[in-house]
């Protein structure tokens, strides 16, 4: 039994280790606060680290993993706060976003100015912002997030979509906020 | 609007999320029109943007040792093995009285002379960064930047080949370390800046105690992640805000190279 649980602990080491990086960017983005996201790092891995028994092999590390991450994110005193601000299922407010107007200074604004990204990233509530993430940064398929958000398929694309226009809509705004 | 009904699945084509057959008949129809083939083109612009702009945070090099060391496995000792330890434990400590005046000072003074050799690169490396022109050889072709070198430092040295690397050599200059000539290389990395330094070991009077190779400064002593070592007879040192990761690729770069 000893031997088996050193056995698991080791491997843990092996799949857990590689996403370090890309957890605590995460982490980062979330929280908004380098010490929290800390935190929240060493959170999920002792939760994983505890829970690695109940981990399938051969299904995927990484979702499971980010799962735990945000699991404990909304639990947390700043999680509870962004998530009662914000209510987390925003599937129904696709009419309240106005359309998206492009224009050339928009479009070269967005391509030109990462800074800018950035701010308009860190302003979408935490449903739009943690789904964009692990879409354009982490790269995972939309059967990924949907393991690790636990939201059906269906909804990891119009949650996807919605805050692909709140996203444009926010870099529109700073947009207008500099030109004034 | 114009092709709407295309228009509303483009972002799942360029995810690649669409069924296969969707996926030929998107990419003909995305070829044939001006209007789609433009959206598309300023979405993956988009896209790219993203990806780049929120991969922001970096873990410091102190908060990853502390992670791998509260994931590692402790080892074992069986009862047989707990009473040899015990044993030796009892002569250290016997050896170690008598020792423990000279160790502690030597080994003292070698930590004062790391901390010194650090903190002067960790200096070189902001002040050539903080430096309107912090290359005095701007090219990224090693061949270039090295012969560049010839006649100004007393040794010679390779640069790796940085194909199928995420590096790139922004160029070089001249350094001095405690009154010796070296070599200032500086790389990127997704916007990092990470410095080499090579100096000719025999010179620097700065001599670095045993194992400092093994024993990089925490981030508290030092706000940069920093790799050592020595090979052939050359000290390198490799610094920069990027993380351990980045740090400790371009050092095995240097050493497949050297």
């Amino acid at each position: 039994m000893r031997i088996g649980s050193e056995l698991a602990t080791g491997s843990f080491e092996q799949l857990a280790m590689p996403h370090f990086e890309r957890l605590y960017n995460f982490a980062c983005w979330l929280t908004h606060d380098r010490q929290e996201a800390e935190d929240l790092v060493q959170e999920t891995y002792a939760k994983a680290l505890k829970g690695f028994s109940s981990f399938q092999p051969g299904t995927n590390f990484r979702a499971w993993i980010y799962k735990i991450l945000r699991n404990a994110f909304l639990t947390s005193r700043t999680g509870l706060k962004a998530t009662a601000t914000v209510p987390l299922d925003l599937e129904g407010e696709e009419q309240t976003l106005p359309a998206v107007m492009e224009t050339p200074e928009s479009i070269l604004l967005q391509r030109s100015d990462g800074q800018l990204v950035q701010q308009a990233l860190e302003q979408l509530p935490v449903a739009y912002r943690e789904v964009l993430l692990l879409c354009e940064v982490e790269e995972m398929s939309y059967q990924e997030i949907s393991a690790t958000l636990s939201i059906p398929m269906g909804t990891v694309m119009s949650r996807l979509s919605r805050a692909r226009r709140a996203l444009r809509n926010g870099l529109q705004q700073q947009f207008a906020k500099r030109m004034n | 609007m114009v092709c709407e009904s295309w228009t509303e699945k483009l972002d799942t084509y360029l995810d690649g999320e669409l069924p296969e057959v969707e996926m030929r008949t998107f990419d003909a129809h995305v070829r044939s029109c001006t209007f789609c083939s433009a959206d598309a083109l300023s979405r993956v612009q988009m896209k790219r943007t993203i990806q780049v702009a929120g991969k922001r945070f970096v873990p410091s090099a102190d908060f990853r040792r502390r992670m791998e060391q509260s994931i590692t496995p402790k080892p074992k000792r069986s009862f047989r093995l707990g009473w040899m330890f015990a044993a030796a434990a009892a002569v250290i400590l016997v050896v170690g009285a008598l020792t423990s005046t000279y160790v502690g000072n030597r080994s003292g003074r070698d930590l004062a002379y790391r901390d010194r050799v650090f903190s002067e690169i960790a200096d070189l490396h902001v002040a050539t960064l903080a430096s309107s022109s912090p290359v005095d050889v701007i090219s990224t072709d090693r061949h270039t930047v090295k012969p560049w070198f010839q006649g100004k430092i007393p040794f010679a040295f390779n640069l790796p080949e940085l194909q199928n690397s995420e590096f790139s050599l922004l160029g070089g200059r001249m350094t001095y370390l405690d009154q010796t000539p070296g070599a200032h290389l500086i790389y990127d990395v997704r916007k990092h800046h990470i410095s080499v330094f090579v100096f000719q070991e025999r010179t620097l009077s700065l001599k670095l105690p045993a194992g400092v190779d093994e024993n990089y400064p925490s981030p508290k002593q030092l706000p940069f992640n920093m790799e050592t070592w020595s090979q052939g007879g050359i000290r390198y040192f490799v610094i920069g805000d990027a993380s351990a990761a980045d740090i400790d690729s371009l050092a095995k770069l240097f050493k497949a190279a050297s």
